[in-house]
Parts: structure tokens; C-alpha cells; sequence
């Protein structure tokens, strides 16, 4: 970790904690306010825990010009970022992070060709639908290394992740809580209901939180889709191609279409929204990383409108390295952020059970503080 | 606005803007001139946490009940009776009114703490604190069609026998004027004009912090004292508190205010104690520790504490200065360490049974035989590290103002301005003769500023 980013993180969080006027809106203030000192792995848990809704940065009285210059959204999302590096694993690939707008895009053309070339020198003499562009066991023998390393990778750095911040055992309560949560971003509601602060300065909206919220239920249906499919070709031995009321389709429609409108909204709000209160250097990897799930969900609702064409040819491969690009770079790009947050958010569940019984006297104390 | 506007607020903060919303609520054409830039705009009222409100049963955020009369007797017990009893009910009562209004406006308050029993009784605290509230009523000024000006002072009022005729502000480098119907003034106190300040305290007000904003220069509120408006209160009165010392001049807020004092001996630049640090609980005795400060040399006190003390109170936004020694303390405070080891000394052997040390009740463990006594909290300074803050004077606001009736209107002579209203810190001294009781900064301002608002627009409609 950068030492300067931990430093002024230490430094805003220390003024805040003399302050208070922000708890209530999300989950890090009460974190905050528990402590009197910010070790590195507590910095790192809240940066983890701020969804960067920039409802603190407008109410704050002291953002520059004011010389205590606060923009804690901002300097949680550096924090947030590098804490994703620190953790990557392999070591060697936390680079990635700060590369992966480029990344993804070089990924994707690369899939697509490797995609393309698969499907060209080693297509199946039958089958039916896609498979008759590439078959099944291809498919698998390309995606479940594709889909089980990354996952491996993600795994190993949650447990690093989980040591710096001082989790104990992991307790299935804690994780239900969080689950919970993150399942209704509970904190984008800004703490009042009324959302974030995002596209329009201090003007609260639900827009974020809903196109957020199309995009994880809509990803959900869509791998609930894929996971169908594959539960039925081994189990029941039914084959691709679906019909449109099957679990596959009847997931993976309303899912690519979640995910596109999602998306797009998602990619909407952040050209308005103003930079200089998320981490400069990561806007790029982000907006690549919308804009692939995207392009996920347009071209497999395209290649399903174009199924029996002769576009389905060059449109599978296309969708195909897409995925592929995507899980591929799932520990290494926005995406981490999902699971970065669930074991922040059970983290949190698990040191906020107790009730703070000091915390109480030192309210009282302030309720008649001017 | 292409035309005169029908009614000018003179100010950016809490009064002016539920003014500003109320008039325009009820048809009225308005121009908010707000002195500030627009990151600074809303005075005082930025820096507030939150608003004190009579309610009768659960009300928003607010639990159970607090009357008319508990509020009352609050206000009585903290100003020693020197307020306006007619005025001080009006703005009680109304505030219950008030909070609703708040919300319905955009003003969001934080949830009461789940199984916090007392805590959100008397006060309803800003979700986000009162920068939060000023933006969400920027907001719907907006929406209401109030325009705003920011970076225009006014400079003066032109007022031809009971009617203002005119308002002069610059803007943008150029001087302008404007002649609405009716005025609004709610641009606040004067504290933050020292030259004012040091003419009514003597030289020693230049050693002053001001908590707040530093546009309320009482720019307005002597144009219109010099031309006979009525006036409030006397210029040495003003709410001030001690706030560490290394607090910036203006807008240090909330952040710089210290709790140490109870759990510490507080020493003058001779490294002499002045008075007993364990009078009372500390929100009990914040405010006159400003004053006992003001009074010392160079308006500044020593607070030291040891290691065993350090966990007792709130964090403050400066880390204290630490030292193994208390010599060592001294010498990084710039006091004379012979002078602080020997108070120190004397003060220990003062102490006696510690045994019932209680930090957030008035324990009774004091010292015997030293003066001044600590009478609270009274345990030695022996164990180190030795930590030690500065304190000086920090000035919230001041009470000399505009009187007012229960219109919000102002007077010249014995009879009212047809069309000058005030509200919030420029008319506070009208009901708080001194003293100040947390969150009522905001009643004041909220209830007055809506009155304004109705009459200016009725007068203008
Ligand atoms: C640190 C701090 C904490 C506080 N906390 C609380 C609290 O929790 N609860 C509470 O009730 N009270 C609190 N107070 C007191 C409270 O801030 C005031 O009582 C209240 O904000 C006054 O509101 P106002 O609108 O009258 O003045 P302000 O909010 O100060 O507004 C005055 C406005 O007038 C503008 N202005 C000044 N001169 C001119 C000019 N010549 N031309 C144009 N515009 C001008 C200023 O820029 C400013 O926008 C606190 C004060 C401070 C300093
Ligand atoms: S962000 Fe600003 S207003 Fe919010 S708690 Fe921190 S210092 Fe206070
Ligand atoms: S940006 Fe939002 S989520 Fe992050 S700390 Fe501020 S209020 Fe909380």
C-alpha cells in the first residue's frame, strides 16, 4: 500500500472522528467511531466498506478550500483500490488494476480471436445450435479453468484481505447479515432513503442504486442462466439449444436485459459524475469493466434474436471472448469489488454485534455539545 | 431577475434561507444576496449538528416528550432569566411546527439510535450536520425559483424615515443596488470583525478564534444600528468557549472544541492553575471556560493530562503534545518547567482517596487545602507519557442585534420599519440576554426566519 494514501486516509479519519455529523449515512462511520486509532488494516476495512455515494464529501464543512481539505470518498477509494492490489494474487498481476481499462480491451479482442480460431479448426462435424460452431466439451474445456482460477485467485486474496483487517473465525450469522445488505444495498440509500450523491452534486438520487442494483440481479439471472444450462445438459442430459421457456432462457433474457439497461445506466452516471471524489487513476478500469458487461449482455441477447442465422459465426465467439475476458479478469478488475465488500460488510457484521455501551455515555456527552 | 425583485434576504444561512423558501412559497419574487462564495455560503449554519424542538409526543427522530415548560425552564436556567419571555415561547412553541416544515423541505435528520433512551429528546441532529441542511434548502430554494447571488456583500440600507428604499451590495467588483418591496436581514453576528470585537473587550479579543464563518462581519447590522434600527443586547456578549489553540482562525467548527478539561489541571503561560477544572460536567461548563481563558495572559491556557486520562474524553481533531516527562511537556508547551513541575506537585499532594473516581458523574473526588480546589475527577498527574493541549477563546456568535417583535420586525424609533425584517444570530439577542442552550441557535433562526419570510411577502404581495 501506498504509505501517503494510508496517512491521509489516518488523517480524515481522525477529523471526522472528532466531528460525527456523517453517521447514519453508511456503514463506515459507526466503524469508524468505534475507534480512537486507525491501524492500516482498519483503514482498509473502511475504505472497503464506502461505496463512495459522496453523501459525506457535500455535507462536509471542511472540504477545500477549507485548508482540512476533506474528500473522504476520494481518499477511501485510493485506499480501496490499493488494497486490491496489495491482496491480488498472484503478487505479480496486481499491476493489472491500474491497467485494466487496456486490459480489458486487449482481452477482449484476444478472446474473440482465440475464440474464433477454436470454433474455426476445431468445428464439430454435427450438433445442433451453437454447438454446431463449437462443441460442448470445447466449451467446458475453455471455460471451467477460465471460471475456477479466478475464483481460486479471488479466494486466496479474501483470506489475505481478512487477516489485515483483524477477522476472527467466519461465522455464518455474520455473512447472512451481510448477504442481506449487500442483496438490498442497504447503504445506498444514503442512510435517509433518498439515495446518493453521485450524478448531480449534493442532490440525492435512487438512479445509482437502482441501475447497481438491475446490474447485480441482472449478472445473478444471467449466471443462474449458464449454471442451468449446464445442470441440465449433465444431469438430464438435455441439450442446447433451449427453447425460450426453459430455465436458461427464461433466466437469461430478463437478466441480459437487466444487465444492459443496468449497465448502461451505471456508465451514464459516471460521465457526470464528478471524478475528483473516486481514485483518478481507476475511473478508466471502471468504465472498461461496465462497459464489457455490457457488451456481455447485448451480444448474448443478440446472438439469442440471431440464433439459426449464419451471424451466430462470428456473434459466439464475439460473446464467447467477452465472458471469457471477464472472468479471466474478475480478481483483477472492478469486478473484485463484489467480494471485497461482502467480506467487508461481514466483517463489519461480526465486530458491530455487541452493543457499544461506551459509545452510549460518550452520546449522551455530545447531544449537548454546540 | 430582470426586474426588481419583490423581496431581498440579506444572507446565505439557516434564517435567511427559511425565509427565503417561505416568501416564495407564498408567491413572492425573491433575491437571496449571500456575501460568501459559494463553497463558504451558509454562515454559521454549515457547522451546526442540530435543532432544539418542543414536541408533545415521538416527533421525527425525537422521542417521548418535552414541553413548553421543561424547554422553558432550560432556557431560564442557562441565560440566569435574562430573556424575553414573550418572544422565547413563541419560537418554543413554534418549533415543534418547525420540524415537520424541516422536512418537508429536505432537511433530513439522523434515525434516534435504536435502545439510546434519552439521547434524542431535546435535540433532532442533521443527518450529514448543518452543511447538509443548507444545501437540501439551496435546493429547494432553487426549485421555488429564489435566486441567489453569491459573493455580494451588502454594504447598506438606505432607510428614508420607517421604509428601507434601498439595498446596496457589490458584485463582482462593481456596486450595485437593488429596490424590492420588502428586506429580510438575516446575515448573522458580528464576530468575526475583530477590530469590533478588540473595541468591546479590549486588545485581548485579537487573540480570539472564531468558530464560524468569517463573512459575519456585522456589515449590515451597524449600517442599520448607525441609522437608529432598535437595538439588542450590549457587544460584549457573545457565546464563546475554549477550543484547542491550534484551531485556525475562522471555520474551525465543531472539530477543535477539547473535553479534556475535567480529567486535567488547566495552567495559565506561568504555569499557574486558575480555576477548579471539576466544577461540573463538562457540557455543563464548556461555555464559561472561554471566558476564564479570555482572562488569562496572552488569552491562552495549558491543559495537561497523564497517560492514565488520555482515553477518557471525545478525540479532538489535533493529537495532543506528548513528553515522558512533565519537564519535557513543558519545554515542547514553551512553559517554565520548573513552574509547571512545582504546580503539578502541589496539586498531586492535594489529592487524596481516588478510589471513587467516576469520569461521566460528579464524583466528589476532590483536593483539600489548595486553591483553586478541583472538587471532581481529582486524581494526581504522575503516570506517563504526560500529554498537554492549548486552549484559547473560540467565539460561536455574538448576541448584539436588531430587536425585534413577534412579527420579526424591526423599529426605528418607537414604531416599526414598514418593510425590515430580521432573523436568526442578528436578532438572537431580542430573547438570549446571554448564556446559550445547545440546538436553540437553530429554533431561532428557523421559527423567526419563516415569520419573516410570511410577512415580507405579505407586505410585498
Ligand atoms: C461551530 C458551531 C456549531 C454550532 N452548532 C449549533 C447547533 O448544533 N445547533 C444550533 O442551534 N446552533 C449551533 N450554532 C449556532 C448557529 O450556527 C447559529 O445560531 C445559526 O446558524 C444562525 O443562523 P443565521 O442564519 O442567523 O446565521 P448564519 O448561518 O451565520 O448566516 C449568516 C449569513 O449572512 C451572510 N452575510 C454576512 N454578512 C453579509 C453581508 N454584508 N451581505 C450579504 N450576506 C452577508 C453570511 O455569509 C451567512 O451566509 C453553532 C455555531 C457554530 C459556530
Ligand atoms: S466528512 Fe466532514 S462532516 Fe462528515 S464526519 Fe467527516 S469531517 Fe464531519
Ligand atoms: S462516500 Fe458514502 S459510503 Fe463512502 S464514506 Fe462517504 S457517505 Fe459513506
Amino acid at each position: 500500500m501506498q504509505i501517503d494514501f494510508l496517512n491521509e486516509a489516518r488523517r480524515q479519519a481522525e477529523i471526522c472522528n472528532a466531528c460525527r455529523y456523517c453517521e447514519g449515512y453508511c456503514s463506515v462511520f459507526p466503524a469508524l467511531h468505534r475507534e480512537r486509532a486507525f491501524s492500516d488494516g482498519d483503514l482498509t476495512q473502511l475504505a472497503n466498506l464506502c461505496h463512495n455515494c459522496r453523501g459525506c464529501y457535500y455535507a462536509c464543512q471542511y472540504t477545500a478550500p477549507h485548508e482540512f481539505d476533506l474528500n473522504l470518498p476520494k481518499i477511501l477509494a485510493e485506499v480501496r483500490q490499493e488494497s486490491w492490489k496489495d491482496h491480488a494474487w498472484p503478487r505479480g498481476f496486481a499491476e493489472l488494476f491500474d491497467r485494466s481499462g487496456v486490459l480489458l480491451a486487449t482481452g477482449l479482442v484476444l478472446g474473440f480471436a482465440l475464440m474464433f480460431v477454436l470454433a474455426q479448426t476445431l468445428r464439430p462435424e454435427s450438433g445442433a445450435g451453437f454447438y454446431a460452431y463449437m462443441s460442448h466439451n470445447l466449451m467446458v474445456a475453455v471455460f471451467a479453468p477460465a471460471f475456477l482460477l479466478p475464483l481460486l485467485a479471488i479466494a486466496i486474496s479474501l483470506r489475505g484481505y481478512w487477516r489485515t483487517v483483524g477477522g476472527g473465525s467466519l461465522r455464518l450469522g455474520d455473512l447472512w447479515e451481510a448477504t442481506k445488505s449487500a442483496g438490498r444495498m442497504k447503504n445506498l440509500t444514503g442512510g435517509h432513503g433518498d439515495g446518493c450523491n453521485f450524478e448531480d452534486e449534493d442532490r440525492f438520487s435512487q438512479a445509482r442504486r437502482h441501475f447497481h442494483q438491475a446490474v447485480l440481479y441482472g449478472f445473478l439471472l444471467c449466471f443462474g442462466a449458464t449454471s442451468a444450462g449446464t445442470l441440465m445438459h449433465y444431469l438430464l442430459g438435455m441439450e442446447a439449444p433451449y427453447g425460450f421457456f426453459s430455465l436458461p432462457k427464461l433466466l437469461g433474457v430478463p437478466g441480459g436485459i437487466l444487465l444492459c439497461i443496468g449497465t448502461a445506466g451505471l456508465a451514464w452516471l459516471k460521465t457526470k459524475a464528478d471524478r475528483n471524489l473516486g481514485a483518478p487513476k481507476a475511473w478508466g478500469g471502471e468504465m472498461a469493466f461496465v462497459l464489457l458487461l455490457f457488451f456481455i449482455g447485448l451480444s448474448g441477447l443478440v446472438l439469442y434474436a440471431a440464433t439459426g442465422t449464419t451471424a451466430v459465426g462470428w456473434l459466439l465467439p464475439l460473446h464467447l471472448g467477452a465472458v471469457l475476458s471477464f472472468f479471466l479478469l474478475t480478481p483483477y478488475s472492478k469486478m473484485a469489488h463484489g467480494f471485497y465488500r461482502m467480506a467487508a460488510l461481514t466483517r463489519e457484521a461480526s465486530v458491530s454485534r455487541p452493543a457499544p455501551v461506551q459509545a452510549l455515555a460518550a452520546d449522551t456527552e455530545r447531544a449537548n455539545r454546540t | 431577475m430582470q426586474s426588481d425583485p419583490d423581496i431581498v434576504v440579506i444572507g446565505g444561512g439557516n434564517a435567511a434561507l427559511c425565509a427565503a423558501i417561505t416568501a416564495a412559497e407564498a408567491g413572492a419574487r425573491v433575491l437571496i444576496l449571500e456575501t460568501a462564495p459559494k463553497p463558504y455560503r451558509g454562515g454559521n449554519s454549515r457547522h451546526t449538528r442540530n435543532f432544539r424542538c418542543m414536541h408533545s409526543g415521538p416527533l421525527g427522530p425525537l422521542v417521548e416528550s418535552y414541553s413548553e415548560e421543561e424547554y422553558f425552564a432550560d432556557l431560564m436556567k442557562v441565560t440566569d432569566g435574562k430573556t424575553d419571555e414573550h418572544l422565547a415561547r413563541l419560537a418554543i412553541r413554534s418549533s415543534e411546527e418547525c420540524l415537520p416544515w424541516m422536512e418537508e423541505h429536505g432537511v433530513r435528520f439522523q434515525p434516534s439510535l435504536s435502545g439510546t433512551l434519552s439521547l434524542a429528546r431535546t435535540n433532532a441532529f442533521f443527518l450529514g450536520g448543518g452543511k447538509s441542511l443548507v444545501n437540501a434548502y439551496y435546493r429547494t430554494a432553487a426549485g421555488l425559483g429564489v435566486e441567489v447571488l453569491y459573493e455580494a456583500a451588502v454594504t447598506h440600507l438606505e432607510l428614508d424615515g420607517d421604509l428601507v428604499t434601498r439595498v446596496d451590495y457589490t458584485h463582482e467588483g462593481a456596486a450595485k443596488s437593488v429596490a424590492p418591496k420588502s428586506v429580510v436581514v438575516a446575515s448573522g453576528g458580528f464576530q468575526a470583525d475583530t477590530d469590533w470585537l478588540a473595541r468591546a473587550w479590549g486588545p485581548a479579543a485579537k487573540n480570539f478564534l472564531i468558530r464560524g464563518t468569517p463573512y459575519n462581519r456585522g456589515i449590515v447590522l451597524a449600517d442599520l444600528l448607525e441609522q437608529g434600527i432598535g437595538q439588542v443586547g450590549d457587544p460584549t456578549q457573545c457565546h464563546a468557549v475554549a477550543i484547542d489553540g491550534r484551531a485556525p482562525k475562522f471555520d474551525g467548527g465543531i472539530v477543535t472544541r477539547l473535553d479534556c478539561v475535567p480529567f486535567s489541571i488547566v495552567v495559565n503561560k506561568d504555569a499557574e492553575r486558575f480555576y477548579d477544572e471539576g466544577e461540573d460536567v463538562w457540557p455543563k461548563r464548556y461555555a464559561i471556560w472561554g471566558r476564564l481563558v479570555a482572562a488569562q495572559p496572552d488569552q491562552v491556557g495549558y491543559v495537561i493530562i497523564d497517560a492514565k486520562s488520555l482515553e477518557l474524553f471525545m478525540p479532538s481533531v489535533f493529537p495532543p503534545i506528548k513528553a515522558d516527562t512533565l519537564e519535557g511537556l513543558a519545554e515542547k508547551m514553551e512553559l517554565p518547567p520548573e513552574s509547571l513541575r512545582a504546580t503539578v506537585d502541589e496539586f498531586n499532594a492535594a489529592c487524596g482517596d481516588t478510589s471513587g473516581f467516576h469520569p461521566t458523574e460528579l464524583d466528589g473526588v476532590s483536593t483539600t487545602g489548595l486553591t483553586p480546589p478541583k472538587t471532581n475527577w481529582a486524581r494526581p498527574i504522575t503516570e506517563p507519557p504526560f500529554y498537554g493541549y492549548s486552549l484559547r477563546t473560540g467565539v460561536t456568535f455574538t448576541y448584539l442585534g436588531l430587536k425585534v417583535d413577534e412579527t420579526a420586525q424591526c423599529s426605528v424609533g418607537d414604531r416599526p420599519v414598514r418593510n425590515l425584517w430580521a432573523a436568526g444570530e442578528t436578532m438572537a439577542g431580542s430573547i438570549l440576554g446571554q448564556g446559550y442552550l445547545a440546538g436553540f441557535g437553530m429554533t431561532i433562526g428557523t421559527v423567526f426566519g419563516r415569520i419573516a419570510g410570511k410577512e415580507a411577502a405579505a407586505h410585498a404581495n
